[in-house]
């Protein structure tokens, strides 16, 4: 076993991999790739282009299957046997990096219909909102678009599309976040807020942030792991890595 | 076209609250009741030296019209709503045409050319002895009647089941369901298939004891493609104006953020898709008895074109426009292959291009445009009246 899974029990992680492999026409995406996150956990995932980010989240989100390895949600559930559907049906809610929001609905149809529930089609062809209103004006205010409420998705600045997204995320009600770049075209102020909001998130949830901007990564205050050529290069606080040798010969390719 | 999707029926109180928000839905209902009304009496009870007298010829005109208006309805509920651009839904249009031309043949007995009271015409010139295993349970109006939604929806299920489980959509759906329309073309046009062949099924005689040919039954098909046309598009703007149509927009905008929100994607574009698959089931079997045929060349590649021609002209994603599409192309198409039929295919693909490019939301969308436009013609031509005085 992978030395640093020797030091944690599956059971107190959130997520956990081990081993994980896939290869795209013979390049490693990702080269048996083991960490874990711990349950309540924020924790940043850094590397350069390349590194197998996305892919990572691809697998844990059943978008693409591994090669070889286990991906383990909650301490017993095997996520690659399962579709996208089921696994974020179970409590995974992913950010793309690019915002992806539905468009041409409102600000508040897009958090209704990430609203947690039955997703069936005829439990949707007769769905009342009801009480659970209360729960999208909620989220209406943690993600400041309370005002933009009736906009259509489309309208909304590249930053509001983000926080709608996140919005659409916590809607969802997940015990594990993936937020794929959030802090991306955003102004500083933004970014910033950005930061708070989702170390709010985190406690209470599990949040994992791919990211590539290392002033945003500090303000998380998280432990950080940094990915390269598809494994783990090292794990610990922004300070630490940033003072690896590896990862300064990786970031400035000495 | 995307302005449906902010309203919340759901939030009204009455079961039809859906409806009061949908403006163009008001008018189409509205115009059908009137014509279910007007219609018989001008045709029935005033007489034909009276100018207001409507001739059986075009009751059962404009009867088609609204055939053609239910199937343009089905696919702008699955191209206008889930982005599921189908090519070949004219086939599903002409099974439902054959169960009840199946049911129709049926229904001639003795009084066909060879008098057999089991076998149509058709199966007798082959030297057939038995009716074939498809035919049985076709002499009775309900399983007709059942087989109108069945045969269409199974085929649906199973092409809808097999495609959007492996995720094909866009192009590559809509060249399958080319070939899906014109793989039943083939299969009809032979003679061994048991359904006429080339010539199909025609000399209809009567429904349910009633003579398809008489004017009363005439009027009595249009009003029932009235009432049909308006309850499936009562049907579609419920589901369109329920989290169900949003989750379908939703998959039309951005299909794979709808997937990891947790939504089985496929199983609602195959819901929709067997729905839609259906309505045009429904309208070829209201067609059939109007025209008098069904033959194999309703299943024509070209002719499922023309339906998603239809919608963009209309405008798409708003199921009235469909409407208003289907029969402003058809009745236009009635009058110019009169006037010039060779220029009428040309004149098509040029109304085609047109509307995609300058009125890309079809002439429906345009309309606010238009209205925008004449109502700042005459704001500004207000100051210039004053400043004349």
């Amino acid at each position: 076993m992978n030395a640093l899974l020797a030091q944690v029990d599956k059971k107190d992680t959130i997520l956990y991999l081990d081993g994980v492999s896939r290869a795209f026409d013979g390049y490693k995406a990702i080269n048996s790739l083991s960490f874990y996150v711990l349950a309540g956990e924020l924790r940043a995932i850094i590397g350069p282009n390349g590194a197998g980010k996305t892919t990572m989240m691809d697998i844990v989100t059943g978008k693409t299957k591994p090669d070889v390895g286990q991906v383990i949600f909650d301490g017993n559930v095997d996520l690659t046997k399962l579709d996208e559907a089921r696994i974020a049906n179970l409590g995974i809610g992913r950010k793309f990096q690019k915002p992806t929001v539905f468009e041409s609905h409102t600000v508040f149809d897009n958090l209704e219909l990430a609203l947690a529930g039955d997703r069936g089609v005829f439990a949707s062809l007769f769905f009342k909102l009801g009480e659970r209103k209360d729960l999208i004006e909620n989220t209406l205010e943690t993600i400041a678009l309370t005002d933009a409420r009736d906009r259509i998705a489309g309208s909304l600045s590249h930053g509001q599309k983000q926080w709608l997204e996140i919005g659409m995320l916590l809607m969802q009600e997940p015990d594990l976040l993936l937020v794929d770049e959030p802090a991306a075209g955003m102004t500083d102020a933004e970014t910033a807020a950005t930061a708070e909001l989702l170390k709010r998130i985190a406690g209470k949830r599990s949040v994992v942030v791919v990211e590539h901007d290392m002033e945003f990564v500090r303000s998380l205050e998280s432990k950080v792991t940094v990915l390269h050529e598809g494994s783990v290069l090292a794990e610990g606080s922004l300070d630490k890595v940033q003072a690896d040798e590896r990862v300064i010969e990786v970031y400035l390719g000495r | 076209m995307t302005g449906f999707s902010t309203t919340h029926p759901t939030l009204g109180k009455s079961g039809f609250a859906f409806l009061l928000t949908d403006r163009g839905g008001k008018i189409l209902l509205a115009l059908l009741l009137a014509a279910i009304i007007i219609v018989p009496i001008l045709n029935l009870a005033v007489p034909p030296s009276s100018p207001f007298h409507i001739s059986t010829f075009m009751v059962s005109l404009f009867g088609k019209y609204l055939c053609y208006a239910l199937l343009a309805l089905s696919v702008d509920l699955i191209w206008g709503f889930c982005g599921i651009l189908s090519l070949g839904h004219g086939a599903f249009f002409a099974l439902g045409g054959y169960a009840m031309g199946m049911y129709l043949m049926r229904q001639i007995g003795t009084r066909g050319v060879y008098a057999n009271p089991v076998l149509p015409d058709f199966m007798v010139f082959l030297n057939w002895k038995e009716l074939p295993w498809t035919w049985y349970g076709f002499d009775m109006f309900w399983f007709a009647m059942i087989m109108v939604l069945v045969v269409p929806g199974i085929l649906a299920f199973a092409f809808g089941w097999l495609a959007f489980r492996s995720r094909v959509t866009g192009v590559y759906l809509s060249i399958i369901t080319q070939a899906l329309t014109y793989a039943l073309l083939l299969a009809f046009f032979r003679n061994d298939m048991g359904f006429g062949g080339n010539n199909g099924l025609t000399d209809f005689k009567d429904l349910l004891g009633f003579n398809v040919q008489t004017d009363g039954m005439r009027v009595t098909l249009f009003v029932l493609t009235a009432i049909f046309l308006a309850a499936s598009y009562i049907l579609c703007r419920f589901i369109v104006s329920s989290r169900l149509g949003r989750v379908l927009i939703a998959i039309r905008d951005a299909e794979s953020r709808t997937r990891f929100l947790g939504y089985r994607v496929a199983n609602y574009q195959t819901f929709v898709f067997v729905i839609s698959a259906m309505l045009a089931g429904i309208a070829g079997a209201l067609y059939v008895p109007q025209i008098g045929i069904i033959n194999p060349s309703e299943f024509a590649p070209a002719n499922s074109i023309e339906i998603v021609i239809w919608v963009a002209i209309g405008g798409r994603g708003t199921l009235y426009g469909a409407v208003l599409g289907a029969i402003l192309v058809n009745y236009g198409k009635s009058y110019f292959t009169g006037a010039l039929p060779e220029a009428w295919l040309y004149m098509l693909g040029a109304l085609f291009v047109l509307v995609t490019i300058f009125l890309p939301k079809g002439v429906v969308g345009a309309w606010p445009t238009i209205k925008a436009r004449l109502a700042e013609r005459l704001l500004s031509s207000k100051p210039k009246l004053e400043a004349a005085e």
